[in-house]
């Protein structure tokens, strides 16, 4: 059994998809941010058989939570301080995110125009789908 | 300020007040001369279409306004690349409002978000074409003094065809209409629409053959079937004929059945039907200038 120590402030996301924690990484920029970072991959769960936790040594505020929230739901958000679980954020998807995905549609105007967001806006909540703002272009999360 | 991007932007009611007031334009075109004195409108057109162009600005210009702007890409300063963003911020400057045709999709919408004046969307894309949606609903509205408890049937390209799209979505919202899809299994429409009206209950059928539902319609849309929509050329020759409307199967339709279309007819409303009173396409370019004059007029606050 591998022993990864405590974090003394930041979060921990547990809960994550097995072998998706490094799409979480990449997604919320963590290799931008100085800090210490843990990675555990293929961890043994009750609820989910085997599962990806991540942890991260950091100001709670530097994390995107509407960015995690769009990626998957279901994970658990456990936020850190002096050593204990002082929070458990609940992720809801959000009504809109931005520059996280791009309109893949070659006939949509984010396609030429400058320095327009790639914006997606939460279309259906139970279905969870979003779609472009501007063309309503369908976005493929799995190809996120 | 208020723009029109979709034609589900206007609620029902908002919808109500727009026809009356075009109705009432219709009715006394002379009240209306004057209301847009020293307006200006900007026709920005990214792509040549002269229909709506023309019928933007025969309205502005029956309400007393005045007109300019691009009827193509190549004559704007699109050409030396500047954003739509930029080119709406210029034409503010110009112009009261202004209708905005883009080949790219949700151009308009950019267009509205960066603009000091309304900004309708005159069409991009393949995404919307509000006023052509506006322009049927007020056409069956006028002539058939509803918009609710009818059976209205779609004809032809119901795949690809954005007109249809638009108005299947904005007459969902109208009590007891029925749906009769017609087309070849190659353009049925999408699913996205069967799953709408599924879900909201709506009644609808999909078939292959036009003449076997002529008599149950109130309103036929017809559309064309482009060859080139087709896999091979012998589906086309087996399905043409079946989307062409000519008096043969104009004997099953009701006596006060309506034919629309969104203009331009190739082929598949046989010329020998113009003079049926059923025919109601030239009237609805018509309805187009009158629902225009309307929409400038309620943009503008001045409805």
């Amino acid at each position: 059994m591998l022993n990864v120590g405590k974090i003394e402030e930041g979060f921990v996301l547990d809960h994550i998809e097995a072998g998706k924690s490094m799409d979480i990484y990449k997604n919320l920029q963590l290799g931008k941010l100085d800090c210490t970072v843990a990675i555990i991959k293929n961890a043994r769960s009750n609820k989910m058989g085997k599962k990806d936790i991540l942890k991260v040594e950091c100001d709670i505020n530097q994390l995107d939570l509407d960015v995690l929230a769009f990626i998957d739901h279901n994970i658990t958000v456990n936020v850190i301080k002096d050593g204990e679980i002082v929070d458990k954020k609940e992720l809801v998807l959000p009504k809109t995110i931005t520059n996280v995905i791009h309109c893949r549609n070659p006939r949509c105007i984010t396609s030429i125009e400058q320095g327009l967001p790639h914006i997606f806006v939460l279309a259906d909540e139970e279905k969870e789908i979003y779609r472009c703002k501007y063309c309503e272009e369908k976005a493929d999360r799995k190809k996120l | 300020m208020r723009h029109l991007m979709s034609p589900l932007d206007f609620s029902v009611e908002e919808l109500d007040k727009l026809f009356d007031l075009a109705e009432d334009i219709e009715a006394s075109p002379e009240k209306y001369a004057h209301a847009c004195d020293g307006k200006v409108l900007a026709t920005c057109f990214y792509e040549p279409s002269t229909r709506t162009r023309l019928s933007f600005e025969s309205a502005m210009i029956h309400l007393g306004g005045k007109v300019l702007g691009f009827s193509d890409a190549a004559n704007s300063s699109a050409s030396k690349g500047e954003s739509v963003s930029d080119t709406i911020r210029v034409i503010s400057c110009f112009a009261d409002i202004c209708a905005m045709r883009h080949p790219k999709e949700g151009a308009p919408m950019v267009a509205a978000e960066k603009s000091g004046i309304p900004v309708i969307n005159a069409g991009d894309g393949g995404h919307q074409h509000p006023t052509q949606t506006l322009t049927d609903l007020l056409t069956i509205r006028s002539l058939k003094h509803r918009l609710d408890n009818m059976t209205i049937g779609l004809c032809g390209d119901l795949k690809f065809g954005r007109t249809v799209h638009s108005l299947i979505r904005a007459l969902v919202r109208y009590e007891n209409v029925r749906f009769i899809f017609i087309s070849p299994e190659e353009l049925r429409v999408p699913d996205y629409i069967t799953d709408m009206l599924k879900e909201k209950n709506i009644p609808y059928e999909e078939v292959i053959r036009l003449e076997n539902v002529m008599p149950s319609l109130d309103i036929l849309y017809m559309t064309r079937v482009q060859k080139e929509r087709f896999f091979n050329e012998e589906d086309y020759v087996r399905l043409k004929d079946f989307y062409i409307l000519d008096k043969t199967k104009m004997e099953y339709a009701r006596p006060d059945m309506l034919i629309l279309h969104p203009l331009p007819r190739v082929n598949e409303i046989s010329v020998e039907i113009d003079d049926d009173p059923r025919a109601a396409y030239f009237k609805q370019v018509q309805y187009g200038v009158y629902v225009r004059m309307a929409l400038i007029l309620t943009l503008l606050g001045k409805d």
